[in-house]
Parts: C-alpha cells; structure tokens; sequence
C-alpha cells in the first residue's frame, strides 16, 4: 500500500542540523572567528561587500563564515539583510579625487602628480606554493615610507586639459536607485554602472575579456587604477550641514579607449568607469571595459552585435543572487508540470503511431 | 524573531508592494514592475509571492500554503514556516478554512470563494518570453496589442504535432486585453481562473507584478477548429477514488509499476476523510498519512 511522502518538515530540519555540523568540520581543529576571516581573508570580505551592496567587513565575514566559505551564498546572506535595514538618508558623493590612495597606477603615463604607488598587489608576485605558510603565518614587518600627502590628481584630468578626452555631461540630478525602484530599460549610464558594481565579478570579467578578444573591441589602457580610503559625508537635516559618518575602501579605474570618431563625435579619448567597494581591482577593471561597451549608442557607435554591447543582455544576468536562484530552483519538485508533459507526449506518440499506422496501411 | 516587522517586509516596502498590486487589479493581466526586495529565500524559490502575501498578510489572516497541490512539499513546508515565524499567523491545511493560500503551480480544487486571497509564485512572468527574450520589445507588444506571433507559435505547433503542444503556464487573455502567463499551473487549472477569489501573480526576480479580480475573464488562447482542453491523466485516484482533480503519477516499484493520487492532498484528505476510497486505498483514519 503506497503511502504518501510526509515528513518533509523533519527532513528540513534533520538537513540544517547535518548542514551546521558539516559548516564546523572537524571540531579537533580550532574553529575560524569572525575576526581571523575579516583580517585574513580580506579579498573575500571585499568580494562580498561588494556584491551584497553593503560595506560592513564585519557582516560580510560572518556571512562567509556561515556560508561556509561559499561567497555567492555569503553575498545573499548580506543582500536578504540589507532588505531588512532602515534607510535614513544619501550620503553626499564621495570625492575620489581625494582618496587616501594604497595603490595608485597609470599605465598611460610614465608618471604623474601624485606618483605610482603598487601598494599591497599580486601583480609582479611569482605564483609558486609558499609551503612556509602552511606551517606558520608569521611575516616580518614591511618597510615603512613617508606619506607623500595632499590630493593625488586624476589622471584622466590632463588629458582632459588637452581636450583629449572626451568630456562627460555634468549633473546634479538624483540617480536612480536599483535597489529601490525596478530595473527599466533602456538604463541609464548611472543604473548601468550600479548594476555593474554589485554584478557577479565571473561575469563582467567574462564580458571584459570578450570584449578584449573582438566581440566590440574598445581598446582599453588602464589610464589609471587607485585604491584607498574616502571619507563618507551626509548632510544631516537637523544640523544643517554635512559631516563625515565614516570611511570606506573603494577601488577605482579609469579606463582610456581608443576612439577613432563618430557620426557625432570627433577623434578622441573615450573612458570607461569602474567603481567598487574594497580593494577589487579585477571587478574594477571589467566593469570599466564593460561600462565602455555598453556606451557604443552616446558615442553613436556601430552596434556589433557583440554580447557586451547588449545592455539588456548584461544588465539582466550579471546578478549571481538573481541567476543562483533561478538556475537551483528547477532543484524543486516540477512533478505537476512534469505530468502534464507526460500526458502530451503520450498523446502526441499516440497520434504519430496512429498516423505511420494508417499509411502503413493505405 | 520579533526583530523584523510583522510578516518580514518593512512598512514601505509594503506600501509600495501594495500600490502595485492595486496597479495590478486595475488593469487584469498587465504586468506592473515593482522594486522586487532581496528575501531570505532564494530568487526562483518564491519570493515574488511571498512579498505580496507579506503585502497582503493581516494578523487575523488563516495561511495555507501549497507547492504543486501539496501542503507537505519541502519550500511549502518552509515558506509556511517563515509566515509562522514572521507574521505570527495561524496556519492551516484546509483549503476552505484559509483566508490566504500561497501556490505554486496549481489552483486548489475546491472552489474558491469571494473571502479568500489567491498568490501565485512566478518564474516568468512575461508569456511572450520565449519568443521574444527582450523585455523592451515584449512590453512594446503588449502596449501595442501585437499577439499575432503567440498565435503563429500555437498555429505551428498544431501544424506539426496536431495540437498544441502546451501543457502547462497555458497562456490565457484577460478581459480581451492583455495577454497572460498564468504560471505554471497545468492547462487543467486554466478554466478555474474564472474564480470569486482575488488572484495575485508574484515574480521576484523578474520585479512584476500583476492580478485578476473576482470573475474576470480568462481565456485560454486557442483556435476555433482546434479548442482549448484541458488534460488530466485518464485515471481516477488511487486513493480517494476521484475522477474530476489533478493527479500525480507515483512510481511504485522498479517494474515499472505506477499509481495516481490527488496532486491537491487536502482535496484528497477530505475526500478521504468523507469515506470516499480509490482503487489501492484503505479506509480513513485521522491522523494517518
């Protein structure tokens, strides 16, 4: 006698008690605090900052702890939280141009007001397994420079003075909000780029590096990339003015694109913008490459045709807690429209047999 | 967890979900897009109706919540358990005791009255989806009335199988106007659309919103010489022995060997518990599976 699958209750909560167990590990080895991951591993708090739209390396850590390491698991754990906070205002626009730069690089130029600062990067780090970090961690300490100081110039700004470069619109105007009104196609540029910021960092930079590779090439030089600190303002209501509520970590590039002119434009410069919370420069530079593709119609370029170019296109699947929850959610029972298939495909192979049938017989 | 505000969502939030559900009873079947909020499940897992029962929710509300007919099915079980945890409401089975009743891909068989609330959860809202992947030509085609390539898709499925190989989110047209996915539901749940209840249609990820009110008309799209049916499995429950609801195709051993029950178990339990018993059924006993 066949009795219906019940219990599906007990089964959730059997499953997150062996999910909690299975997130701690072996409990012979010390357990991760939520300050080791945020100190240790920053790039993944950063990631998840970045992508779960909201700076706090402390939540940020504690998701990935809790998601056991899973960052796009970590990013929705922050995003369904974000959902849940007050928001009391807008803070004033950040002034990157007075960052308190780590990094700071032009690959355009030589060198520049302001300098080349490498700062704490991979880049020139030959990749080989350090098997010393497996036993102890410890490093000695890094030698210490003075501060140079004073605002470190964009660079785009000199070749702006040229009129190089072609010069973006001014506007005070309120920007949309993604988070608090729905997407509406066509994007602005301003939606586009906050779009971008928190989009699945696999996914711009697979856009960017197909727009390296001939779909919509835009030839892009880092014209330059700069990590630091900012400082937040807000105006607050009651005092009248604007004073600061905090820093916050940002990576910046600005891209320089070749541009051999237009219907509309003349020859010149054209940039593409990357901004991102944390020290994410791979995110940073993709997303100003892509930024760039996605402009082909202001700059009264020829659509190509290429995947990069189609804001509907990238706007609408570079959300990874859109797509993770889409493409696992056919992990749910579809029995009741699985039915309804078998049905017409059994009356469809019915009517078929019954058709060879009767020419068979004609 | 009384630190979140009743049933989750924020009073804003609501507000704003609320608008556009009045948006959405206003014009049946256009799809109104909303500032879909991250929720603490999944995109694809329901959160387009769960932030419109979260709009809709009052404390008194009775909660029913139901995935392809069945209370018991795991994201049932844990949708049901975040309203509980959340909103504090009373929950229930019972199809007719419930005031609000969360589905995905099916409309319950019993008869739905003028006092109870119906939300759908939506993967894809837009019917012409498939056929059109741009959203901003899709919305051009609505605003437009321009169905004719909907009706080409079902001409050429009728040329090439003899019928209209649709069999579930059966696209339908409201009150001669818009064009609609019903969801999911099978093409057998279409004719009850026509229903005294209010019925709500959620999609999270894809930000869209969009209603049926009481008695509005719904067609399923078909031709003359080629009439919409609905289908069912030619079989009658196992169980309960009834011919008129959906069912369900269990495989019972690796011989192949297969059964029908109710896909609505509520339906199925009442029937049961009415002393109705199907072909492999035992008689009723409260609190048996």
């Amino acid at each position: 006698m066949y009795v219906a699958v019940k219990g599906g209750e007990r089964a959730i909560e059997n499953a997150h008690a062996w999910l909690a167990e299975e997130r701690r590990g072996d409990t012979s080895v010390a357990e991760l605090s939520v300050a080791q991951i945020r100190e240790q591993l920053s790039l993944a708090v950063n990631r998840v900052m970045a992508e779960g739209s909201l700076y706090d390396p402390d939540l940020a850590a504690l998701a990935i702890k809790q998601a056991r390491g899973d960052l796009i698991e970590a990013i929705f754990l922050i995003r369904a939280y974000r959902t849940t906070l007050p928001r009391f205002g807008a803070s004033e626009p950040v002034e990157t141009g007075e960052m308190v730069c780590d990094r700071r690089i032009s690959a355009t130029f030589k060198d520049a007001p302001g300098g080349q600062v490498l700062g704490p990067t991979f880049d020139y780090t030959h990749r080989l397994l350090d098997f010393k970090l497996a036993a102890e961690g410890e490093v000695p300490e890094a030698p210490e420079g003075e501060a140079k100081g004073g605002p470190v110039p964009h660079i785009t700004g000199f070749l702006n003075r040229e009129g190089l470069i072609q010069t973006e619109d001014e506007s005070d105007a309120t920007p949309p909000d993604l988070t608090r009104e729905p997407m509406e196609l066509p994007a602005s540029r301003a939606l586009r780029l906050q779009s971008l910021t928190r989009g699945d960092e696999g996914f711009v930079l697979g856009m960017a590096y197909s727009t390296q590779r001939g779909y919509a090439r835009n030839h892009a030089f880092v014209g330059e990339l700069r990590i630091g600190t900012v400082e937040v303002e807000m105006e607050v209501p009651e005092l009248g003015f604007a004073i600061d509520i905090g820093e916050i970590t940002l990576t910046e590039c600005e891209t320089v694109n070749q541009f051999k002119g237009s219907k509309t434009e003349p020859p010149q410069f054209t940039r593409g913008y990357g901004l991102v919370f944390g020290q994410t420069e791979r995110k940073a530079i993709s997303m100003a490459l892509v930024d760039r593709a996605l402009r082909w119609k202001e700059l009264g370029e020829d659509d190509q045709g290429a995947p990069a170019q189609d804001e509907e296109f990238v706007l609408m699947h570079a959300d990874n807690i859109q797509a993770t929850g889409f493409l696992e959610h056919i992990k749910l029972p579809h029995y009741v429209d699985f039915q309804s298939e078998l049905e017409l495909v059994r009356k469809l192979r019915r009517e078929a047999e019954g058709q060879e049938a009767r020419e068979a017989a004609e | 967890m009384n630190e979140y505000n009743f049933a989750y969502l924020d009073e804003q939030t609501k507000r704003m979900i609320r608008r556009a559900i009045l948006k959405g009873l206003a014009i049946p079947g256009y799809q109104v897009p909303f500032a879909s909020r991250e929720m603490p499940m999944p995109y694809g897992w329901g959160t387009g109706g769960v932030q419109v029962s979260a709009a809709t929710l009052v404390p008194e509300d009775r909660m029913k919540v139901i995935d392809q007919g069945a209370d018991d099915t795991t994201n049932a079980v844990s949708i049901r358990k975040f309203f509980e945890r959340t909103a504090g409401v009373e929950t229930t089975e019972e199809t007719g005791r419930a005031t609000l009743i969360q589905t995905r891909h099916r409309i319950p068989e019993e008869t739905l009255t003028e006092d109870q609330i119906l939300v759908y959860q939506v993967p894809i809202p837009e019917p012409l989806r498939f056929l059109e992947p741009r959203e901003t030509e899709t919305r051009k085609m609505h605003s437009l009335e321009e169905y004719g390539l909907m009706h080409v898709k079902l001409y050429e499925d009728i040329s090439q199988h003899g019928a209209i190989a649709t069999s579930y989110a059966y696209p339908v047209k409201v009150e001669e106007r818009y064009v609609m996915d019903p969801s999911p539901i099978p093409k057998f749940d279409n004719p009850k659309m026509e229903m005294a209840a209010i019925q709500l249609f959620g999609a999270g990820r894809e930000q869209r919103i969009y209603a049926l009110p009481p008695w509005c008309e719904v067609v399923s799209l078909d031709f003359e010489d080629h009439p919409f049916e609905p289908s069912k499995a030619e079989h009658e429950c196992d169980l309960c022995g009834a011919e008129d609801s959906y069912l369900d195709e269990v495989i019972v051993d690796d011989a192949g060997g297969r059964m029908f029950v109710c896909s609505d178990t509520d339906y199925c339990r009442g029937r049961r518990a009415a002393g109705h018993v199907g072909a492999q059924g035992v008689p009723y006993e409260e609190g048996a599976a």
